[in-house]
């Protein structure tokens, strides 16, 4: 057929999990883009019913290896609201410095082994360390940190084993915690140093006018706690997220689509978003970095989510050192309740962005309902929007580099295919 | 099906791994949560010697190098849980001259296998509203219910030094041997205190295989058995015993069904438990 031309990435790499992209043009007209989910489905939501909601942490930990944390925290403080226990401050804290660790790991991950390299042409963080030896083993360093901090929080770095319902099992002694503090003050030093090489990259000049959506709270930097809040001006409580926001199906996607319940429209979760939405609660650090190195205030740039990123880790390292310092063991490690019928949701800020769950209990403390809407379903609709609005500037003559382009731009969603599989090969149809 | 590392050929690594050639070393994927594979990254201490001393051609989550097989060594994560994987392992053996599974989807099934005790169809329909779209099959399954293993590498996740270990192994020409005590004995190199005698909190650490370094009891809970079980696994004794402790088959066979859940011995023991469980009523 003449004018048809078809790209296909079978399997895009770098991401976690398994996708690939597929276009179609015709002439010069984009006909159909695709990220084509063929991750497995694990089914989840329905063979969590039946568990004691005991489990329910430790079993969504298992949707994602990158970001166990944020699957614990999503659904203990669903069942929590379910079971109307409300956590003691000590508790907060450590949770929220589990989170640092985790923001830590899986953005020094994503920075300097997945999207680094396309920056400097190169196939992997490996072979960018042959060119960039120092920040790379830096970048190392500093993921190390953060899972050396889920070790002795967690027990483990995947798949923390003490994350409970109610609290922790065990609440840490003060001379593990303390040990690491000098070690995260070095980190953080570091940390500004790194976000100055990354804001330092070559960015494509290109920006969309993103609806950004992330979680919003009176005087903290958003983890745990917060409204639904987005760019367009929406601010809700958690509770009304599935009154503005949609699941839907697509047959190229073992992962569901999400979008805004009117229109199906799509919207941006993630760094950038959180960023956007909530930069004067940044650290100071962070916050006087933000501004030296110049991020726009809005940004729209998805390119640039590296840098919020980077940013991110600053904030972690900071407010980890403040609470290191402060920390001492407290009593109860978790707060008692009794299993009673009802339901609750929450969302937290997984490094990938929102976090929604939704839980239904009997009155024996089983599971009878579950729905998880992760960041990477979220953002699977606006990908495609955007790599429709991306192709026709970086369409040439050969496909390899254009599905190369296509690819860039997909990574700099820190896509996690795991997570949404309940998400990509680029297939380019050219007719 | 045999899950506890029954499946391996007797074929030597030294003569699968050809030196003094760096070992071409490849990572698959099939159904899983990529953490078996992320406890490669994060050896980062030993990443960028690891990529010096193996020759790293095929790894999709690290790396957009891909040169095909055949590869020395062959690293799976993840169950089959579709047709298109149950035809993909197939190649992936042909191609993998020495091949290790990696953590419990890949040596169990993983947590994924609970809907091997499910109604599929009504499964489906609970998480997608078009189920036509999604083609998967009813079970999920090990590896080495598909195609002859080589060694398996117990965890949920897997230990990354045990991991290091089994890289080290190889490149050496020898066969990886990783500790199959049980995680009882290493609560005792630790001094844990037994929480099941002291406590009485149901514990897996008696039946289930080592490698986590005994971390639940030391935080104040049972062991849920992310290692799958030990070999010579007594689990008919231990359950035995919480139930004459009084713990309730209701709260057993969720314990016994976790990331091992079709792993022979846990599988016996809960449907024993289950029937045990339908008998009170
Ligand atoms: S065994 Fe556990 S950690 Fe490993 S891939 Fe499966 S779910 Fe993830």
């Amino acid at each position: 057929m003449t004018g048809e031309r078809r790209i296909r990435v079978p399997a895009l790499s770098r991401v976690e999990g398994e996708g690939g992209l597929f276009v179609r043009i015709r002439g010069d007209r984009i006909d159909e883009v695709k990220l084509t989910i063929y991750e497995p489905p694990r089914l989840f939501e329905a063979f969590l019913r039946g568990r004691p909601l005991e489990d329910v942490p430790d079993i969504t930990a298992r949707i994602c290896g990158i970001c166990p944390v944020a699957y614990q925290m999503s659904s203990t403080h669903a069942l929590e609201a379910a079971l109307g226990v409300s956590i003691i401050p000590e508790i907060r804290t450590l949770r929220r410095l589990l989170y640092c660790g985790e923001w830590i790991e899986s953005h020094c991950l994503h920075i300097h082994l997945l999207h680094a390299p396309d920056f400097f042409g190169a196939d992997s963080g490996i072979e960018l360390a042959r060119r960039f030896p120092d920040e790379v083993a830096r970048g190392l360093r500093l993921k190390k940190l953060g899972n050396e901090l889920l070790e002795v929080l967690g027990g483990r770095a995947i798949h923390p084993i003490n994350v409970a319902v109610g609290g922790f099992y065990r609440v840490p002694r003060r001379e593990p915690l303390l040990r690491l503090l000098p070690e995260f003050e070095r980190g953080l030093e570091a940390a500004v140093e790194m976000t100055r090489w990354v804001a330092s990259f070559d960015f494509p000049d290109y920006t969309r006018p993103y609806e950004m959506v992330a979680l919003q709270h009176p005087d903290e930097y958003p983890m745990n706690e917060g409204d639904v809040a987005s760019t367009n001006g929406l601010r809700v409580p958690v509770a009304e997220y599935e009154r503005q926001f949609e699941e839907f199906q697509v047959p190229h996607s073992t992962a569901l689509h999400s979008g805004r319940v009117d229109d199906h429209r799509a919207y941006h979760v993630g760094p950038l978003a959180r960023v956007n939405l909530n930069r004067n609660r940044l650290s100071p650090t962070a916050r006087r970095l933000a501004d030296e190195v110049g991020l726009e205030h809005p940004c729209r740039n998805p390119f640039r989510a590296i840098v919020a990123r980077a940013l991110e880790v600053v904030h972690a390292f900071e407010e980890a050192i403040g609470i290191l310092r402060a920390y001492r063991p407290f009593t109860p490690s978790r707060v008692a309740y009794e299993p009673r019928a009802g339901g609750g949701c929450a969302a937290t800020e997984a490094p990938r962005g929102l976090l929604y769950h939704r839980y239904a209990l009997d009155d024996r403390g089983l599971v009878t309902f579950a729905k998880i809407v992760p960041p990477t379903s979220q953002n699977q609709r606006q990908m495609e929007e955007d790599l429709r609005d991306w192709l026709p500037l970086v369409l040439g003559p050969d496909d390899a580099e254009t599905a190369l382009q296509c690819e860039r731009l997909v990574r700099c969603y820190d896509p996690c295919i795991s997570c949404s599989t309940h998400f990509l090969t680029l297939t380019v149809a050219r007719e | 099906m045999s899950t506890t590392g029954g499946a391996q050929r007797s074929q030597s690594p030294r003569d699968a791994v050809a030196r003094p050639r760096k070992v071409r070393l490849a990572v698959f994927k099939f159904a899983s949560c990529d953490g078996c594979q992320l406890s490669l990254l994060d050896c980062e201490d030993e990443l960028l010697a690891v990529a010096e001393a193996v020759d790293i051609v095929y790894f999709l989550e690290a790396t957009s190098r891909v040169e095909s097989g055949p590869y020395d060594v062959g690293l799976v994560e993840g169950s089959i849980c579709t047709p298109e994987d149950a035809e993909r392992i197939r190649q992936v053996r042909r191609e993998c001259r020495y091949l290790v599974t990696i953590g419990a989807c890949a040596t169990a099934g993983g947590i994924q296998s609970l809907r091997n005790w499910a109604d599929h169809e009504e499964f489906l329909r609970c998480v997608y509203a078009r189920p036509e779209y999604i083609r998967t099959l009813a079970t999920s399954t090990p590896i080495a219910a598909h195609v002859p293993v080589d060694f398996e590498l117990r965890g949920c996740p897997i230990d990354r030094f045990q991991l290091l270990e089994v890289i080290r192994a190889l490149v050496w020409g020898l066969r990886p041997r990783t500790p199959r005590h049980s995680v009882c004995l290493d609560c005792k190199r630790r001094g844990t205190v037994c929480i099941e005698v002291a406590q009485g909190v149901p514990c897996l650490g008696p039946i289930t295989h080592a490698g986590c370094g005994a971390i639940c009891p030391a935080y104040g809970r049972g062991c849920y058995g992310c290692f799958g079980p030990a070999a010579q696994p007594n689990g008919e004794s231990l359950v035995s015993r919480f139930v004459s402790g009084g713990i309730s088959a209701e709260r057993l066979v969720p314990l016994l069904r976790n990331f091992n859940a079709a792993a022979d011995e846990f599988r016996c023991q809960s449907d024993r438990l289950q029937r045990l469980g339908e008998g009170e009523r």
